[in-house]
């Protein structure tokens, strides 16, 4: 099971939640692809920084835990009544890591078997790169992990977008100052875009802010899937970017 | 690609936050402050070449009436006074969001100015305060957020108050307003498509009869009377401003020096717990602290005769300085013609 469900447009923008539960095998596989990319990351670093496993033993632990949850049905128990999705999702992680810490089981199921295709040396990076969040209690940490995981899903949706609407200056105008720029010595200014892309700084300003609501957009469309209930997607969009999304582009139809 | 770091996270939480401004005459600059209430950018008004503060509001949930939140705009947008950031533009942006547009103000909020400014200077600028919620009680509206954060102080002194976001609009002065022919200061209120689906300052939870919503708590905790802590959204009239003017006394009366009695009792009865127990105006409150200012009993307090003396000896300082010296000089001639 390839579980790069980030690499290509999501066929559908209904909840993968509920996706997880579907009669259709194909609408399920699907629901479980979009379902792991999106939290496979902040599952493994969780795994890496809080229960402090080696890389190997998280690495195994992480495609366990979303083994198991598949054949026991771990997420169609799911009550969005009750918490969020992703409140769900850690502490299942939680109950399942103490489980299995505490009945040793990497010797026995033979650990490095891996049934999913997951970058485990880019989340390794991740953990190198930006730290471990040691100021954050675990609730903070899986949540700061899924939001950069989030955003990254959408910002890779948002270069197939530009590829598939010829907007590739649009892209690299985004790149260079929304995503490069933060971390830049000097982030270059919309005049020094203007003059290497050659276009007028007016037009800088109108892509930005074009490709600034398509990321909304796909922001909100992955939060879309990622959350159990309607009320949670709206109380995650308003946590995440501060806005209703029923009254943004982007919201549920 | 590997992975968004947290300066680049931080920053595309922010741009997708972005109010979508495209058929307004701005353009962000940068983002000023983030509230419950709504977002403040630093924005440039391209059509007049100036920068102006742009507040960006969710819509009310369920706003049903947006002709009267306009209306109650053109009440607030119409408070002209020194001591009121003056608004100059609102209307309805694609992505959903209401915006209104506001002169830039550049100064110290009244926190980090008290932390400097000697007790004198504090009262005064309270003074300016009382002047234009006064001003604003005068024109029927109420600001129901007083709070030092609301409040900026100019390098000149001058004082503004701020966030007029959950102000309360009498309904009868609302009906007037409307009906009155729209100032040329007006242009960006109440026109096209930004006129039909305006909802800013008093918007916030409004609902058709003329005040929030029994049971909505709007306001700051510590800054709001208790009428307002409990929702009782009709008892909440001028002298709620009145509670929350002595709340901001008292924040600035804080020091390693124990505050005055007479400007204790001042706040203490402005904040009194009944209404009807309070400064029954703005104006009345404003009065007892000038008459504390120039030497004068307060109404709030009543003094003994130590300090009655006292306040006597100070305000007349300088002629009882005068009448002494005059004594002494005269009982030393007197000693030394005898001799």
């Amino acid at each position: 099971m390839d579980s790069r469900a980030g690499d290509r447009f999501p066929l559908t923008r209904r909840s993968v939640v509920e996706a997880t539960r579907d009669a259709d095998p194909d609408v399920r596989r699907q629901g479980w692809e979009s379902l792991v990319a999106s939290y496979w990351r902040p599952v493994y670093k969780v795994l890496r920084v809080r229960w402090r496993l080696d890389r190997e033993d998280a690495e195994d632990l992480t495609q366990e835990f979303f083994a198991s949850a598949l054949v026991k049905g771990t997420f169609e128990r799911y009550d969005p009544g009750k918490a969020r999705f992703r409140t769900y999702l850690r502490t299942c992680l939680d109950g399942f890591a103490a489980n299995e810490r505490k009945a040793a089981r990497r010797l026995k199921r033979g650990g490095g078997q891996s049934f999913l295709s997951l970058d485990f040396a880019g989340a390794e990076e991740e953990l190198r790169r930006y730290g471990a969040g040691e100021e954050l209690d675990v609730e903070e940490y899986f949540h700061r992990e899924w939001v950069r995981a989030l955003f990254g899903l959408a910002v890779e949706d948002l270069r197939r977008w530009s590829e598939a609407t010829g907007k590739a200056v649009h892209f690299h105008l985004f790149e260079r100052y929304d995503l490069e720029g933060p971390d830049a010595p000097e982030r270059p200014t919309y005049a020094e875009l203007a003059a290497e892309t050659g276009l007028p700084a007016t037009q800088v300003t109108n892509y930005l802010a074009a490709v600034r609501r398509e990321l909304r957009r796909l922001v909100l469309e992955r939060l879309r899937e990622l959350t159990g209930s309607e009320r949670e997607f709206r109380d995650e969009a308003r946590l995440i970017l501060g806005i209703d999304p029923v009254k943004s582009p982007g919201g549920p139809k | 690609m590997n992975g968004i770091s947290d300066a680049a996270l931080h920053h595309l939480r922010e741009v997708a936050d972005e109010p979508d401004l495209s058929g307004t005459p701005y353009e962000i600059v940068e983002t000023l402050g983030r509230g419950g209430m709504g977002t403040v950018y630093l924005a440039r008004d391209l059509r007049l070449d100036r920068e102006v503060a742009l507040k960006v509001v969710q819509l009310p949930e369920g706003t049903g009436d947006l002709e009267r939140l306009l209306r109650e705009a053109r009440v607030l947008a119409r408070l002209e006074h020194p001591g009121i950031v003056p608004v100059h533009d609102a209307g309805l942006l694609p992505c959903g969001r209401a915006f209104y547009a506001m002169k830039r103000v550049r100064g110290q909020q009244l926190d980090e100015y008290a932390r400097a400014a000697p007790l004198p200077e504090r009262l005064r600028a309270f003074e300016r305060i009382c002047e234009a919620v006064a001003f604003a009680h005068a024109h029927g509206v109420i600001h129901r957020d007083l709070k030092p954060e609301n409040v900026m102080v100019g390098p000149f002194g001058e004082v503004l108050v701020m966030d007029w976001g959950v102000a309360k609009v009498a309904p009868h002065l609302v009906g007037a307003f409307c009906c009155s022919p729209s100032s040329p200061g007006d242009e960006g209120l109440g026109r096209g498509r930004s006129a039909a689906k305006l909802a800013l300052m008093g918007a916030r939870g409004e609902g058709s009869g003329g005040g929030t919503e029994a049971g909505t708590i709007l306001g700051t905790p510590g800054y709001m009377p208790p009428e307002q802590e409990r929702g009782e959204v009709d008892r909440i009239d001028e002298r709620a401003d009145v509670w929350a003017l002595g709340a901001l006394l008292g924040f600035l009366l804080k020091g390693k020096e124990p505050p005055p009695r007479p400007l204790e009792a001042i706040r203490r009865r402005a904040m009194a717990t009944e209404p009807a127990q309070r400064y029954p105006q703005v104006e009345e409150l404003a009065a007892d602290l000038s008459r504390y200012l120039a030497g004068l009993r307060v109404d709030a307090h009543q003094e003994t005769v130590l300090e009655r003396a006292g306040r006597f000896v100070r305000r007349y300082r300088t002629p009882i300085l005068l009448i002494l010296a005059y004594l002494v000089m005269r009982v030393l001639l007197i000693f030394f013609l005898d001799r």
